[in-house]
Parts: C-alpha cells; sequence; structure tokens
C-alpha cells in the first residue's frame, strides 16, 4: 500500500468515529487529540478501527506512535507493507 | 465463580493504617472529633475548605512543603508548595473580589487539568463563592445548560476551548454570566465584551487575602449530575464537606504524612475535585496532576518518576491496563506504591486480583457519588477484601438495603444478600444540601428518614456492601453517569429525528456505551450517511464524553401509553434478554 492509500484509510476510520470533525484542516504533525474533540473511547475505538481496516495487530505499547496522522502512516506503512 | 478473600496482615505492617481496627473505630466515631483535627478559621471565623487545605499548612510547617506537582503534556514540570498555593489562590480571590464577584455568586471552570484550574478552584472558595468545575470534552449543549441553571457569574475557560466549544454564541442565552476569564486567552477571544485575561487579573491582585468568616453551611461547591429524566442536577455542597473530605482520605486512602498522591480523576467529576483537589490538601500531602490522557506506559512512567504512593484511579482505567498486561510494569520500578483505590463503578473481581499479580497490591474499590461528596462504603488498607465488593461504610456513616414502599415507607432489608436499594443516614457533612433550584427533586431523594441513592445492592452477612446495578435508566460510561435524556433530547433536535431513546450498553471495558435508537421522521430513509450525519450532530452539541458513539435505526421507539420510553425494553432487545413485562407497552416495533 502506498502511503496516500493508507492515510485515506485512517482518515476513513477517524470520520466514521467523529463525522463533525473537519479531517482537511487537521496538521498532520500535531496530536489528534489535541486537535480533535476525541475522548479516550474514540481514540480506542480509532486503533481498533485500525486494526480492521488493514489487518494489522497495535499493541498498547505502540499507541502513542498513532497520536499524529504523520505518525499513524509511518507506522501503519511498515507494518502492513512488512506483513505482505 | 467465587473469589477467594484477599486477607491482610495483622502486624508487620511498613506504614500502619490508619484504620486498623475497623469494629472498634466505627463504635468510637463522631464527627466532633474529626471536626477537632481540622483548624477552623482563625479567631473562630468558621470553616472554609480553602483554609483547610491550603492556608494551614502554608502557615505552619508544611509552607515549604510540595503541595501540588504538575506534569503537562509535554512532559513539562510546574511545582507549588503550600505557600506558593497560598499566594496563588489569594491573588485568584483578590480578582474575583475585583470583579465584584461575592459569596454564593457562583464561578465556573471549563479547563483540562492545567495548574490554574487549581488556583482558581482554591481562590473561589477562599473568596466564599461557589465553585462549579465542568468537564472540558463537553459540548456547548451540556456546558450552556449548566451555566444556565447555575447561574454561572463567572467562567474561566481557556482561549483555545472558548472557540471550540462556542462559548461566545452561548452568551447570548445566559444573562447571568457578567465574566469570562481567559487563560492563555487570544486576541479575538479578549476583545469581546467582559473577557478578561487570567495572567494580566492575577499580576495586579494583591497575593494577601485574608478569607472572611465562613458558617460551615454555606455553599462551596456545586457539581452536575444526571437523572434518568429532565435536565442535569446541581448538587450543592456546604464548606462542611471539608470534614468529610479529610477523614475519608485519612481512612479511605489511608493517607499518611509523607504520601504523594496521584488520583487520575478529572475536577469536572466530582472525584476530580472531592480527592483531585480537596482531600489530599486536607493532609498537607503532595498532588500529582497529570494533564495528559490516559497511556499505560506515561501512567507508570509517572508511578515510578514522581514515587508515588497512594493511587486513585477507576476501573476503566485498571481493565485498559489489564488489556496491556503485566510485561509493561516489570519495566518499572513501583516500589514506593503502597495503596491502590478505585471508583466510579463497580470493579470486578479479576481486576481486583490483577492487581496483586501486577502491582504486588489489591485494588481497593470504594462508592460514593456527586450527592454523597465523598466516599461512603469502601475497602481499606487493613480490612479483607471480597472481590467484587465495594467494602464497608466508613465509619460515622449509617448504610442500609431497603426496599420503598408504595406508601412512602421504607422497610430495612435486615436478612443478608436480598438485594434492594442502597439507602444512608443522612447527615454526614458532605452530603448533598440541596439541587440547585429543584427542592423537589431532592426531597423526591429522602424517604422515611433515609437518603435512597438509586444504586441497586446487597448486603451479605458479614456487612459488606455489592453493587447490583442502577435503580434507574442512567447510564455509566467510564465511570460518568450520563442521563439518557439528554441524549435523546439533542437528538431530537435534528429535523430527521422523529424519536429517540438512548440506553448503556455494557462493554467490557468502560461499563457501558451510549446508544442511540432513532426513529426518521416521513421522507427520511435510513442510510449510513444519514447515521453518521447523526453521530455527527449529537457530538458537536454533546461533546465526546456524552455523544453516543452508537446510532441504529428502529422504526418505531417503544413507549408507554403514557408516553415514556421504555428504555429497559430498547436494552432487553439489544442484548437478547427477556423482553418483561409488556403490560404498559403502548405499540410493538
Amino acid at each position: 500500500m502506498t502511503e496516500a492509500e493508507i492515510k485515506a484509510v485512517v482518515l476513513r476510520v477517524l470520520g466514521a468515529i467523529a463525522p463533525e470533525a473537519d479531517l482537511a484542516a487537521l496538521d498532520p504533525r500535531i496530536s489528534l487529540r489535541d486537535q480533535l474533540d476525541v475522548d479516550s473511547v474514540d481514540f480506542l475505538n480509532f486503533i481498533i478501527g485500525l486494526h480492521k481496516e488493514l489487518g494489522v495487530d497495535i499493541p498498547d505499547a505502540d499507541v502513542p506512535k498513532l497520536a499524529t496522522i504523520s505518525g499513524c502512516v509511518a507506522y501503519l506503512a511498515s507494518r502492513v507493507n512488512k506483513q505482505r | 465463580m467465587t473469589w477467594r478473600p484477599i486477607e491482610k496482615p495483622k502486624t508487620g505492617w511498613t506504614v500502619v493504617p490508619n484504620l486498623l481496627d475497623y469494629e472498634r473505630t466505627s463504635a468510637e466515631f463522631s464527627w466532633e472529633a474529626v471536626r477537632r483535627e481540622l483548624d477552623g478559621l482563625p479567631g473562630g471565623r468558621g470553616l472554609n475548605i480553602a483554609h483547610e487545605a491550603v492556608d494551614r499548612h502554608a502557615a505552619g510547617e508544611r509552607r515549604s512543603h510540595l503541595a501540588l506537582r504538575w506534569l503537562g503534556k509535554q512532559g513539562e514540570t510546574r511545582d507549588f508548595t503550600y505557600g506558593e498555593l497560598s499566594a496563588l489562590s489569594n491573588r485568584f480571590a483578590n480578582v474575583l473580589r475585583g470583579l465584584g464577584v461575592g459569596k454564593s455568586d457562583r464561578v465556573f471552570a471549563l479547563s483540562g487539568r492545567i495548574p490554574e484550574l487549581y488556583v482558581a478552584a482554591l481562590g473561589t472558595l477562599k473568596n466564599g463563592s461557589v465553585f462549579c468545575p465542568l468537564f472540558s470534552a463537553f459540548g456547548p449543549e451540556p456546558i450552556q445548560q449548566r451555566l444556565a441553571i447555575g447561574e454561572g457569574k463567572v467562567l474561566i475557560t481557556t482561549g483555545l476551548l472558548y472557540g471550540r466549544r462556542k462559548v461566545k454564541d452561548l452568551r447570548r442565552s445566559l444573562p447571568h454570566l457578567k465574566h469570562v476569564i481567559l487563560i492563555g486567552g487570544d486576541k479575538a477571544a479578549l476583545a469581546e465584551p467582559a473577557a478578561h485575561d487570567f495572567a494580566a487579573l492575577m499580576a495586579a491582585a494583591d497575593d494577601r487575602f485574608e478569607i472572611p468568616p465562613t458558617d460551615p453551611e454555606e455553599p462551596a461547591l456545586l457539581h452536575f449530575t444526571s437523572g434518568t429524566t429532565g435536565r442535569p442536577k446541581g448538587a450543592m455542597h456546604a464548606h462542611q464537606a471539608v470534614v468529610a473530605h479529610y477523614i475519608t482520605g485519612k481512612y479511605a486512602l489511608d493517607f499518611h504524612s509523607e504520601d504523594i498522591f496521584w488520583c487520575t480523576a478529572d475536577p469536572g467529576w466530582v472525584t476530580g475535585t472531592s480527592y483531585g483537589i480537596v482531600s489530599p490538601l486536607t493532609h498537607g500531602i503532595t498532588n500529582v496532576v497529570d494533564e495528559g490522557d490516559f497511556d499505560a506506559e506515561r501512567w507508570y512512567a509517572i508511578l515510578q518518576d514522581q514515587k508515588v504512593t497512594v493511587w486513585y484511579t477507576a476501573p476503566t482505567a485498571v481493565r485498559m491496563l489489564m488489556k496491556a498486561g503485566t510485561e509493561p510494569i516489570r519495566k518499572y520500578d513501583l516500589s514506593r506504591l503502597r495503596f491502590i483505590a478505585s471508583v466510579g463503578e463497580p470493579l470486578n473481581p479479576e481486576a481486583v486480583v490483577w492487581g496483586q499479580e501486577a502491582f504486588g497490591l489489591p485494588i481497593h474499590d470504594n462508592w460514593w457519588q456527586t450527592e454523597t461528596g465523598g466516599i461512603m462504603i469502601a475497602n481499606y488498607a487493613a480490612l479483607d477484601i471480597r472481590p467484587g465488593s465495594m467494602g464497608k461504610p466508613l465509619p460515622g456513616i449509617e448504610a442500609a438495603v431497603v426496599q420503598k414502599q408504595k406508601d412512602g415507607t421504607v422497610d430495612v432489608i435486615h436478612a443478608p444478600d436480598i438485594q434492594g436499594e442502597l439507602a444512608l443516614r443522612p447527615g454526614w457533612p458532605s452530603m448533598f444540601r440541596g439541587y440547585l433550584h429543584e427542592e423537589e427533586r431532592y426531597r423526591k431523594c429522602f424517604a422515611a428518614g433515609w437518603y435512597l441513592t438509586g444504586d441497586l445492592a446487597k448486603r451479605d452477612a458479614d456487612g459488606y456492601f455489592w453493587f447490583v446495578g442502577r435503580a434507574d435508566d442512567v447510564i455509566k460510561s467510564a465511570g460518568h453517569l450520563i442521563g439518557p435524556f439528554e441524549v435523546e433530547s439533542a437528538l431530537m433536535e435534528h429535523p430527521a429525528v422523529a424519536e429517540a431513546g438512548v440506553i448503556g450498553k455494557p462493554d467490557p471495558v468502560i461499563g457501558e456505551v451510549v446508544k442511540a435508537f432513532v426513529s426518521l421522521k416521513a421522507g427520511y430513509n435510513a442510510s449510513e450517511a444519514l447515521k453518521k450525519e447523526l453521530l455527527g450532530f449529537a457530538r458537536t452539541r454533546l461533546g465526546p464524553a456524552v455523544a453516543p458513539k452508537e446510532i441504529d435505526f428502529r422504526d418505531s421507539v417503544p413507549k408507554t401509553r403514557s408516553g415514556k420510553i421504555m428504555r429497559r425494553l430498547l436494552k432487553a432487545r439489544e442484548l437478547g434478554l427477556p423482553e418483561g413485562d409488556l403490560s404498559t407497552l403502548e405499540s410493538y416495533e
């Protein structure tokens, strides 16, 4: 998968959890939780959603790496492309 | 399955628990004696929470002791001694006085866990004004409702939240709101009428302040909570509550003078105020505040680096830690940790026992609610734990399982293991003194000399209490009460929605998830796109802490003949449970 494809999945999962959010306005380097109105339950659902969509196992210890869009894309790209 | 009790040692303690002999302490207990462990205002001028929490230590040998250690999201640390906290809260009291804010005026705070919030809380109490914290994840509707009911005169918030929560638009509907104090305020927000810059006001204020005479019964704190129906209820607490904040810290959390305490709750909920601010400070100990959100590794690092000795957290957090397993914990030195407690919803026995495996310490569940102001039933350091039980009543608290009869009388259930409503004998200092402007709702909480908690419980033959469930439809999600009516009302504002019914769907981690069932008006069709639109609509109004996480469409929402939504039936259907008595049902779906 390309990084652009992964980013599209990330935004789609996020959009299902917080449909009110203006995803186009997100700064990819700033923490999602600082930019969006999401609580810890939303964030947990976000991680579960990424796991379901991409089939990637995300250990709890890696969750902090997924705090930003850039972080998500970098982390998921390395995992998705390694698995296939 | 039944779980084996966790036995506590009888001797050989490194730190001897304050409540060593439960039976004897309970028998000898008197609130008057506890009151004498506090100082009272100098010159017999009354009792003020902020004096007991800060000034009495600042005036004594604890002046240079660390009162508050704040840990920022980005890894920053800010420390406040009792002396510094006293001076800062004096400044804030002077700020309020300078703005013409006086006794009993209500001062609201809407912010994350930042140092200014703690300074503002204590300064407000010093000024004799009433402090009302709001959870920062509330959306504009919960904020507006609470400010309107509470007739908030002052709102302290951040520039960011002011914009994000559309406070500017809300102000039109809040005639009582005279001042907005902005922390880190941006230029646009500060340009609005009656907006003030927190830092500028503080810099110009005197750091000396004499707390005015405070009658112990004067109002001090206002905490909103949710019922099944109607608007949120504002539970009022008096300065006298500090007597309970103090003694519960001593007995239920086992505070000792050199403890470093961390309460993970947000002051937007009652735990984060009673135990995240007041209780540890009344003991003159160090209170750790973390601005960040839940993160297992971050939390273990805090426990280690801050040398936390007493930790008060919530079942949802414990279950999230359990998910990550015990492996990550082994990297940390948590040897300073002596006592762990949990509150918010019943802690399942697996979690109690997991504490022993993970930390070498059991997790002590306790029970209380917004209305009780402080811990009422608890597991204690020196008392054997029955995993899954909330423990025994605090010394000074009389609890019972009762059955309310139709004629208004109350039968106390003496036989063990019989389910009934948990009731408390009124008279403890932190009992709520009313629901603001709702005398009738307050009165209904009491019958035949008991306060009826709305929680169902059992008591076993040895006096341990066991939580069973709520007696009403209130949802408990991640330890917070959510009123289904509040959520339904917000959904009904959407043009497509004809009816809405909201339930708590059981969830293994957060207790219950808010789930909405919606029927649509003619001309609207159920679709994924509409579902997302409704979800976003509700989140924008209610904020992520209150809004539903799931929405399903139904042709109709089941109601009684009198028009009440049958949430129990919605829940039974969702869970595939027996539907029970349907004789009052208006129509089947």
